[in-house]
């Protein structure tokens, strides 16, 4: 970390404000947050320009061309206004820079590798669960949703499980 | 008037305006938490900084509170909030692959945009692989039918479920929040302690 770079929030403070913006999507969008939505909605729309007739007969994927166009799609402009919040975020906080950011004891190609891989891990998770920690966690726990409850449970307890494996790489 | 507004009752253009204002709060408060970054989040997993669970377990409970309050008041009808559906073995194996993979990536799908966003290229790498995963998995959803729509439980909450009131289960969650926050705060004086040790 630079000299530049400002100290991170307090978690607690950070957590009731990110709670305020959950809630105020509840009242007035009527729905939550999401992150693997955009995802979905930007692979069922590749898939739709290269073989329609596969991405119309496709349970999962016809769901997410609803929209009838990327940039038609909540939760793509949700997720293109994430990156330019925290974007704006970093940059009054010095804290914008080019970096590959990893553990102590682990190089730059296994990180990226690890990354890529753990990835698409994650993407596979998401299509079977329906959504990821904002959709699922975030949201479906605030409204107390049986899934998203048993979606955290499962989760935190499998990254537990990998992290102790992995520990030596993070610290 | 009762919140929320059906959607279809305002514009589509108003709808994604929305959707614009409330991704750049979501993504700001992310990176005002550190959650951009790969080795603050994984900190949560090797006990060493609890910031993960301080700020999902304080935003849900917020959030719930909230919306308690605001239904209770009436100003808020909860039927008009989209609950996520549940599908019970789905969930639960997607979970266990997704957790995994998220101790692997160290960054979660929302938090790997902001980490890309802010010039961080193993954030870029996440999101890339996790575009590719959900593509592939997405196609190959058709081969597994079964399993993915098994276990359909509908939009079910867990009131419902346990047979008890609403106000109960947000009292028990706020509650075990914040024993989860005493707790936290115990694991990483712990855990700092022994690092020290360690070092003397």
């Amino acid at each position: 970390m630079s000299a530049r770079e400002r100290a991170y929030a307090d978690p607690y403070l950070a957590g009731v404000a990110l709670g305020l913006v959950l809630l105020a999507s509840f009242v007035f969008m009527g729905r939550g947050l999401g992150a693997s939505g955009a995802f979905a909605t930007a692979a069922a729309t590749t898939v739709q320009r290269v073989a329609p007739a596969v991405a119309s007969s496709n349970a999962f994927l016809a769901t997410h061309l609803d929209a009838g166009g990327l940039l038609r799609d909540w939760l793509v402009v949700e997720i293109l206004g994430v990156m330019i919040g925290g974007w704006c975020s970093a940059a009054l906080a010095g804290r914008l820079a080019v970096r590959v950011e990893r553990g102590p004891h682990a190089g730059v190609s296994p990180r990226l590798w690890a990354a890529g891989a753990g990835g698409a891990v994650m993407g596979a998770g998401a299509v079977l669960a329906r959504g990821c920690t904002s959709g699922q966690a975030l949201t479906g726990g605030a409204l107390l949703s049986v899934g998203a409850w048993l979606f955290i449970a499962a989760a935190f307890g499998a990254a537990y499980v990998v992290a102790f494996v992995t520990r030596g790489s993070w610290t | 008037m009762i919140a929320p507004l059906p959607l279809d009752a305002t514009s589509r253009s108003a709808s994604l305006a929305g959707a614009l204002g409330v991704g750049i709060a979501f993504g700001w408060c992310l990176e005002r938490a550190g959650l951009g970054s790969a080795p603050k989040l994984m900190g949560q997993f090797t006990l060493r900084d609890m910031t993960v669970l301080k700020v999902m377990f304080s935003a849900i409970v917020t959030a719930m509170l909230g919306l308690f309050w605001l239904s209770w008041l009436g100003v808020v009808d909860l039927s008009h909030v989209a609950v996520p559906p549940t599908f019970i073995g789905p969930q639960i194996a997607g979970g266990i692959v997704f957790g995994a993979g998220m101790a692997l990536a160290g960054l979660c799908p929302g938090t790997s945009c902001v980490a890309a966003a802010t010039g961080r290229l193993d954030g870029l790498t996440v999101a890339a692989g996790f575009f590719a995963g959900v593509l592939v998995t997405g196609l190959a959803v058709p081969l597994m039918a079964n399993f993915y729509e098994s276990g359909a439980r509908g939009a079910v909450a867990l009131p419902t479920v346990l047979g008890v009131a609403q106000g109960t289960v947000t009292f028990v969650v706020a509650a075990g929040a914040l024993v989860a926050f005493a707790l936290a705060g115990r694991v990483e004086r712990a855990m700092a302690e022994r690092a020290r040790k360690v070092h003397s």
